[in-house]
């Protein structure tokens, strides 16, 4: 299998096919706005234009983003190979017009045009331990804690595609894209809690008062309706890699920890009565999704980190078996 | 809907309300962070902005023809295949300046833009439209086609002014020549809600 060949398709996948879970929510929302209002006018033109760049396999947003892949692989994987190829992945996808030329040399102010520099794409490995029996294991970073065998069902896995697959993948690797826009990342921020001009302590309720002030200042920025990834606690660096994780996580689940699922409920609800709308126009479809995880953290330190998605969710990953056998997970 | 078509008169510019639904035809160039600061600084600008649209835009462009020699600075030879609107409030800081010295009439973008500007509009008869953030494949099917593009290899392709022809982009006037600015009534009305749900 050339894996150039693979993560090239991957890109295109996730650049022009939005998947199934956010169009069906953008297709819900419209239901839900007036039908003459701004608000079902913008939707009716994100589900008119899903539609058309599938069909047509073109970008369906114009910032293409910074693109982040979240690989998981066995012990004594050659990554620097993956890493290559995922660089030749990124120049090809660019010069197939897939993606924007979208890198600037921040020292120079040139355009990188290929779209290939250090660092860029970003790739994050994490090495899966072969353990054949039969419990799913979840990345650290998904926000779940290692599972222990014999551990309560709040380990379970929030993600089915990083779930072990019915025969194994213990010697697969299994790849997911994320394609975040400028927009939206600008608005990533990150609380130091208490909060005093927030109002917010150091417990959920002070999390809650964080992510809805948030939203109120992402509005007229990052192309609303959007996603909310949290992380609760980790340092600086670590709460934002686990925030912008929660973003591969599909729009229908929810935390495991009741708790965390029932704030992520309670800021979906309370964000999209706020009538910011798509666009920051007015309307009640603010925010598609909410989706929390938490770590621990140092006496010190209560961080609480967002990392804000615009509506254009582009995630998408695929599983290679040990016998070579590709399997699209979204 | 009401149509609008480029060269757009100050009449026309304004009779429009906030929230109003619009389609504008006709030539737009794209600008981005690196020429509004070029154009408020004093710079020239090599299209004409008098009576036109400029468009908050970095579009995603294949060469027509993969020879590399064609002149990189030239009239057509590109296809746009993915362009909508960047955040609009990062020119802020130059939007006013550039309204009143080139006599811009309409401001495409998305989510709406702050006081210099809705002054600049009110006062020198420009609007301000919002186009629906992230429908590049449906913004580019409006592109026509690509008539010149200026600072190509100086801002890079995504900088670069593009004069674009276009036919039908739906847009909604977020900021009027009356002043009107329907992100401020939406973000008043959301801080008022939120007081309310934070106690």
């Amino acid at each position: 299998m050339d894996w150039t060949d693979t993560l090239a398709e991957l890109i295109r996948r996730t650049t022009s096919d939005l998947p199934a879970d956010a169009e069906a929510a953008l297709c819900r929302a419209v239901d839900v706005e007036s039908p003459d209002s701004q608000a079902a006018l913008i939707l009716r033109a994100l589900v008119e234009n899903t539609a058309l760049a599938r069909q047509q396999s073109t970008p369906l947003c114009q910032d293409t983003g910074t693109l982040t892949f979240f690989w998981e692989v066995p012990p004594g994987t050659d990554t620097a190979a993956l890493e290559q190829a995922a660089r030749n992945a990124v120049a090809r996808a660019t010069h197939n017009g897939w993606l924007r030329r979208n890198t600037i040399d921040t020292l120079t102010g040139r355009s990188v045009d290929s779209n290939v520099a250090e660092g860029c794409p970003v790739c994050h490995f994490e090495q899966r331990a072969a353990d054949g029996e039969g419990s799913c294991k979840t990345p650290r970073s998904m926000g779940v804690p290692p599972m222990k065998h014999g551990q309560d069902a709040r380990a379970t896995p929030v993600r089915k595609g990083f779930c072990k697959s019915p025969e194994g993948h213990a010697a697969g690797i299994e790849v997911w894209l994320l394609q975040k826009g400028g927009g939206s990342e600008n608005m990533s921020r990150q609380f130091s809690l208490p909060d005093e001009t927030l109002g917010a302590g150091r417990d959920l309720e002070g999390v809650r008062r964080c992510l809805l002030h948030a939203v109120w200042q992402t509005q007229g920025f990052g192309c609303a309706p959007g996603v909310l990834g949290v992380c609760i606690g980790a340092d600086r660096a670590e709460g934002f890699l686990v925030a912008k994780r929660q973003l591969l996580r599909s729009l229908d689940d929810a935390a495991p920890e009741p708790e965390l699922a029932a704030l992520e409920r309670r800021v979906l609800e309370e964000a999209n009565a706020l009538g910011i709308g798509p666009m920051g126009m007015g309307g009640t479809t603010t925010l598609l999704g909410v989706k929390i995880a938490a770590r621990t953290r140092l006496p010190a330190s209560y961080f609480v980190t967002v990392a804000y998605l615009c509506w254009a969710c582009r995630r998408r990953g695929l599983r290679v078996s040990s016998d070579g056998s590709l399997h699209w997970l979204n | 809907m009401i149509t609008l078509h480029h060269p757009f008169t100050e009449t026309a510019v304004r009779a429009l309300c906030a929230g109003e639904a619009v389609r504008v035809s006709g030539r737009v160039c794209t600008g981005r962070d690196r020429l509004h600061k070029h154009l408020a600084e004093g710079g020239a600008c090599p299209a004409d902005l008098r009576d036109g649209a400029l468009f908050h835009c970095g579009p995603v462009v294949v060469p027509l023809s993969p020879d590399p020699a064609q002149p990189s600075d030239g009239r057509g030879g590109w296809r746009v295949v993915a362009a909508g609107p960047t955040t609009s409030i990062r020119e802020e800081p130059y939007m006013a300046r550039v309204i009143e010295r080139f006599g811009v009439r309409v401001v495409i973008g998305k989510g709406g833009m702050g006081e210099a500007t809705r002054a600049a509009c009110a006062r020198f008869g420009c609007v301000y439209l919002q186009a629906v953030g992230g429908a590049a494949a449906l913004i580019a099917q409006r592109i026509k086609r690509v008539a010149q593009v200026h600072f190509l290899e100086e801002f890079g392709a995504t900088e670069a002014l593009w004069e674009l022809d276009i036919e039908g982009l739906e847009a909604v006037v977020g900021i009027d020549a009356s002043g009107r600015s329907l992100y401020d009534e939406v973000r008043d009305a959301s801080a008022m809600r939120l007081r309310r749900l934070l106690g």
